[in-house]
């Protein structure tokens, strides 16, 4: 029976922790692999968009760093594999850069793949009434003009056919976020395509550990009361051959992993749990069982998988217009009244001139208005400070553009007690709203490719 | 009357627009009493001013834990959404401050 695979998560997203890599492997060298998962939603559309500034710039240049910080380890004669989707829209151009840093440090003995065929762009710019939108089904046609992106959540396959092939880096676009973790352990294990139950369990691993701290206790209802909450370790999955799994964090970092913080991640963005869709397989959670197994240990077993959909799921984008948000602080009594003034009034005030937009929202932040409406907050006329927060959008950038220059007035317009200008102007942002559809998988090609500089 | 988050956990997330707000029992004993008063129709009613659209409710015993999905509770979602928290990262601490008739004694003489 092979030995447990460990596996470690060092992102959970396009922003995270820049050091977390270079200390997971610094607390534990002997991990099997790193994943890093870079991609939300919407962005590849974010990619898109500084590519077409600089042809070069279509992935996540955060990845390049955390190779570079990882090259002391390497040098010293670190094994630790690493998987992830940093190369976005360009899995080829993240794989070159990597490999002008690997070359740099000396290390031109270890190989890099990249991982191909999830931009079905063309496809769906020819064929836009194929595309119906996954939740409301309606037609795409009318927008085709304005897709972005369109990419396919690309399974477990390639990764593991490019570590089989030696690759000590796996560089992907869109792949299915629990396919990071997979890919290794199909590698490893080489389970048959149809060993459902295991490669459930290692889809479930891939979930619980894909969002960096969060299983580890990051945003968990009871992070006050952690230990150490400031620094809370990124999370290490071990996968046995049966596809159970024990989640734990490095030791001296802070948070938990108990049963409650891995509840909470295993249904964490997640509808329906008796039918998980991955690529590589369908799981259903409701045979799962999470028990302690010792102190930041964790054990989950029992998943059940069956055969995946004949589909890829397609995340694409298309423009949809501008958008602003202008922050501004009021202090004093009636601060909430005075902030909802000034807010509304400078709408009213825009529209007079003729700026108008198709949608607006002003919340004032101290009042609940993350979930405005609920009336969960103390009464509005006790708070003694807020932040007034206005936001527009439009289809066409001037008036959004003329919205921004119009909230420092305020300050000397608008009521006193103003404050919290000195950021600047609100940007200008360009809205890319979200298109889920389908792809039958036939229609879609994914390749690996070893990267080979000269 | 008590806060929700008395006897429950909760973790919420996004996806488009929608969002889904996971509710666990804090005690497994009180999963029943959960399952019983905390339906769809509830959790629904309690977020129209955000309009959740049509909420649907999916059950995970062994993780004594109730999955709600909220379709369009996100006014756009992503990025087309203006809300201050367009990812629905506030809902389950939202949720968790409803107040609920959690009976004062045991639950189990309460649950048949």
């Amino acid at each position: 029976m092979p030995r447990p695979l460990t596996v470690a998560n060092a992102a959970g997203f396009w922003g995270d922790q820049p050091d977390a890599a270079a200390r997971l492997v610094a607390a534990r060298p002997d991990l099997d692999y790193l994943t890093l998962d870079y991609l939300a939603e919407v962005s590849l559309s974010i990619m898109a968009a500084m590519r077409a500034k600089d042809p070069l710039s279509g992935y996540a240049r955060d990845f390049v760093d955390v190779l570079r910080s990882l090259v002391p380890f390497y040098q010293g004669g670190g094994k630790t594999r690493i998987v992830t989707n940093a190369g976005g829209l360009d899995p080829l151009a993240c794989a070159t850069a990597c490999c002008e840093v690997l070359h740099t440090a000396g290390l031109a003995h270890l190989k890099i793949a990249f991982v191909s065929g999830d931009d079905v762009l063309a496809l769906v710019q020819r064929e836009p009434e194929a595309f119906a939108h996954l939740e409301t089904g309606a037609f795409l046609a009318p927008l085709a003009s304005r897709v972005v992106t369109a990419n396919a959540y690309l399974g477990a396959g390639p990764i593991a056919t490019a570590l089989l092939a030696g690759a000590d880096v796996v560089i992907t676009g869109r792949t299915a976020d629990p396919s990071l973790t997979f890919g290794p352990c199909l590698a490893h294990f080489g389970w048959a395509t149809t060993d459902w139950h295991p490669i459930a369990g290692a889809t479930v691993a891939g979930h619980l550990i894909e969002c960096g701290t969060q299983v580890c206790g990051g945003f968990s209802t009871d992070w006050l009361e952690l230990p150490d909450p400031h620094d809370i370790g990124f999370p290490i999955v071990e996968i046995s051959a049966d596809g159970s799994c024990v989640i734990t964090k490095p030791a001296s970092t802070g948070g938990a992993v108990t049963v409650p913080t891995v509840k909470e991640q295993l249904l964490y963005e997640i509808s329906d749990p008796a039918n998980y869709l991955s690529p590589d397989v369908t799981v259903s959670f409701l045979t799962l069982k999470v028990a302690s197994v010792g102190e930041n240990r964790v054990r989950v077993s029992g998943a059940a998988g069956r055969a995946p959909t004949d589909s890829y799921k397609v995340s694409a984008t298309y423009r949809d217009g501008y958008k602003a948000h202008g922050l501004l602080t009021l202090y004093g009594h009636d601060a909430v009244k005075k902030a909802r003034a000034a807010g509304e009034g400078l709408l009213r005030r825009l529209a007079s001139r003729g700026v108008t937009f198709r949608e607006t929202l002003v919340e004032c932040l101290g009042t609940g208005a993350s979930v405005q409406g609920l009336g969960q907050s103390s009464k509005d006329s006790e708070l003694i400070e807020t932040v007034l927060r206005v936001s527009v959008a439009a289809d066409k950038k001037e008036p959004v553009e003329h919205f921004t220059k119009e909230i420092a007035p305020l300050v000397t317009c608008g009521p006193q007690g103003v404050t919290g200008y000195a950021t600047g102007r609100p940007k200008v942002l360009p809205i890319f709203a979200y298109w889920p559809c389908l792809i039958p998988k036939a229609q879609v090609t994914p390749q690996f490719q070893l990267l080979d500089l000269p | 009357m008590i806060p929700l988050r008395q006897i429950a956990h909760a973790r919420s997330g996004d996806k488009g627009n929608s969002a889904n707000i996971a509710v666990f029992a804090r005690d497994p004993a009180d999963y029943i009493w959960l399952r019983d008063h905390l339906t769809a129709a509830v959790v629904q009613s309690y977020f129209a001013p955000l309009n959740p659209g049509p909420t649907t409710r999916h059950e995970a015993p062994n993780l004594d834990a109730l999955n709600f999905v909220l379709p369009a509770v996100l006014g756009g979602g992503g990025s087309s959404s203006l809300r201050l928290d367009a990812q629905g990262k506030t809902l389950a601490m939202a949720l968790l401050e409803m107040p609920v008739s959690y009976p004062e004694t045991t639950p189990a003489e309460h649950t048949d």
